[in-house]
């Protein structure tokens, strides 16, 4: 099974944890101002790169913290993890 | 002394290979229409084109060998019971495409109309069944409501024991629904678009989209540029790759979506039976194989193949439905690339650039539609404007609201 490292807790087997989709999609600031197309984007329309993506996960059936990832779509391959309040890390 | 003894070449003594089902050619300086993506939809798209619209100078480009993809990852299930009137329509008229596919493209395909059910496990389960087989009666779609004995009838080896943790309270059924051979399918299309004039072109990447002031006029491939007057893509789970190289954005989520098959046994399961509770769909392909599907993986991903404990779960599911399979072995099991919407309905139209289409966001049902979004996709492509069929499903209704939410119908099992 593939091991999730949990910035808080190490290396986990991926069952538990769960799945947050992408990272860094802050609320809007303003919702009232909002056109349709904007709403829509927000609610509806999320990157799907096929390669490195940046995304949420949370560590369910241990600390129950959520962390954000940057994770190769293509290989499946965690190339780097880190707790909400860090920035998002520079890969090539 | 005997022909043993006699040395020969290795292979001398074979019969000739069997004719092409297609031709292989390279690909011209430039087509009328450029379909991207030699799957079941791109093919049939093409087929189509050729067929009822008359349109020939046509290129399918595949970026490996045709119908590699999801059309050869995919568990065969047909029907047509959505709950929605825009659902009901493009699926009906895809099953009814299928009924006369064997003969319009003069192939075997191996349409079995077995019947399928779709499991109720919950109270609630029953409510929207019942509701969802009402629906199907109002849009002229065979469909009925069989209570759990009546599961036990049709399908003998289904445990229908209250003493387990999902026990089945019953199931809705289409008589009409069924499964097919899905190599056979894209072979079909393909040997009959090609005998039109359509150039299926293999080993062929695109890589770009040419726009020139808001108009599409080409591709970048892998085998070099090729000029197109419309652009057709059919990228399923790669479709958001496709549309980022036209700056266009969609409401897309790939996952990958694994299926297995046992090893080859004696007929036992004569009909498909499907669960979206306990995420676990089988039927028994014609050779022998029970073939079964999971639910998707919950990460984006373009790998191919999928996490374990996936299976782990869909094989628990199986074995407390079927216990008789806890004696059978995996042969094999795989993952597709299913690209997934909001509200489990398909893409299919227009695009803000002039004359690229786009068909996407068939999820994990694309399979059963391929007859009928190829022939509606090509009007569409043909004519400038949807078909009456997709036209519900475009891109613009997430902004509008306009869903089509087949979450119910569709969820896991699609």
């Amino acid at each position: 099974m593939q091991l999730i490292p949990c910035p808080w807790c190490g290396p986990r087997e991926e069952v538990e944890f769960h799945y947050g989709g992408q990272a860094h999609v802050a609320y809007p600031a303003a919702p009232a101002d909002l056109s349709d197309r904007e709403w829509a984007e927000y609610v509806f329309f999320r990157d799907n790169p096929k390669g490195l993506f940046a995304e949420r996960w949370v560590h369910s059936t241990g600390c129950r913290r959520w962390f954000n990832a940057i994770r190769d779509t293509g290989t499946h391959d965690f190339r780097a993890v880190y707790r909400p309040n860090e920035p998002k890390p520079v890969i090539s | 002394m005997t022909d043993m003894d006699q040395p020969s070449t290795p292979g001398a003594d074979l019969p000739d290979h069997p004719d092409f089902l297609w031709r292989n050619p390279d690909p011209k300086p430039s087509y009328d229409v450029i379909i991207v993506g030699g799957g079941g939809h791109g093919l049939a798209t093409a087929y189509y084109l050729a067929k009822n619209h008359g349109i020939t100078n046509v290129a399918v480009l595949e970026k490996g060998w045709l119908a590699g993809g999801n059309m050869a990852r995919n568990t065969t299930i047909i029907r047509s019971n959505y709950l929605w009137d825009e659902s009901s329509g493009i699926y009906e008229h895809s099953l009814k495409l299928w009924e006369g596919l064997a003969e319009d493209l003069d192939y075997p395909i191996l349409f079995s109309q077995r019947g399928v059910l779709n499991l109720a496990h919950t109270l609630q389960d029953v409510r929207d069944s019942v509701r969802r087989v009402n629906a199907n009666n109002l849009n002229g779609i065979d469909a009925e409501w069989i209570d759990a004995q009546g599961v036990k009838e049709l399908c003998p080896i289904v445990n229908i024991s209250p003493d387990v943790r999902y026990p089945v309270l019953g199931a809705t059924y289409q008589p009409r629904a069924g499964i097919a051979k899905h190599d056979y399918v894209a072979w079909g299309y393909a040997r009959r678009a090609s005998d039109m004039g359509v150039d299926l072109i293999q080993d062929c990447e695109v890589q770009g989209i040419d726009i020139v002031n808001g108009r599409v006029v080409g591709v970048q491939t892998s085998r070099g540029p090729i000029r197109a007057g419309k652009v057709a893509l059919c990228g399923a789970g790669h479709s958001s790759v496709l549309a980022d190289m036209a700056g266009i954005r969609v409401p897309l989520q790939s996952h990958p979506l694994q299926a297995l098959v046992s090893e080859i046994l004696q007929p036992v399961h004569p009909t498909v039976v499907m669960s979206n509770a306990v995420h676990v769909y089988v039927s028994q392909a014609h050779k022998g194989e029970l073939v079964m599907g999971a639910g998707i993986d919950s990460y984006n991903g373009y790998g191919q193949r999928g996490s374990f404990h996936i299976i782990e779960d869909q094989m628990s599911a199986a074995v407390e439905l079927f216990p008789i399979f806890a004696r059978a072995h995996v042969l094999r099991t795989w993952a597709g690339i299913v690209d997934v919407t909001p509200d489990a309905s398909p893409i299919v139209g227009l695009t803000e650039v002039e004359d690229l289409y786009l068909n996407c966001g068939w999820g994990t049902g694309g399979f059963k539609a391929t007859p009928g979004v190829g022939s509606c996709f090509a009007h569409t492509v043909a004519h400038g404007r949807p078909h009456p069929y997709n036209e519900p499903f475009t891109l613009d209704r997430f902004t509008t609201g306009a869903l089509v939410d087949e979450h119910g119908a569709a969820a896991v099992a699609h």
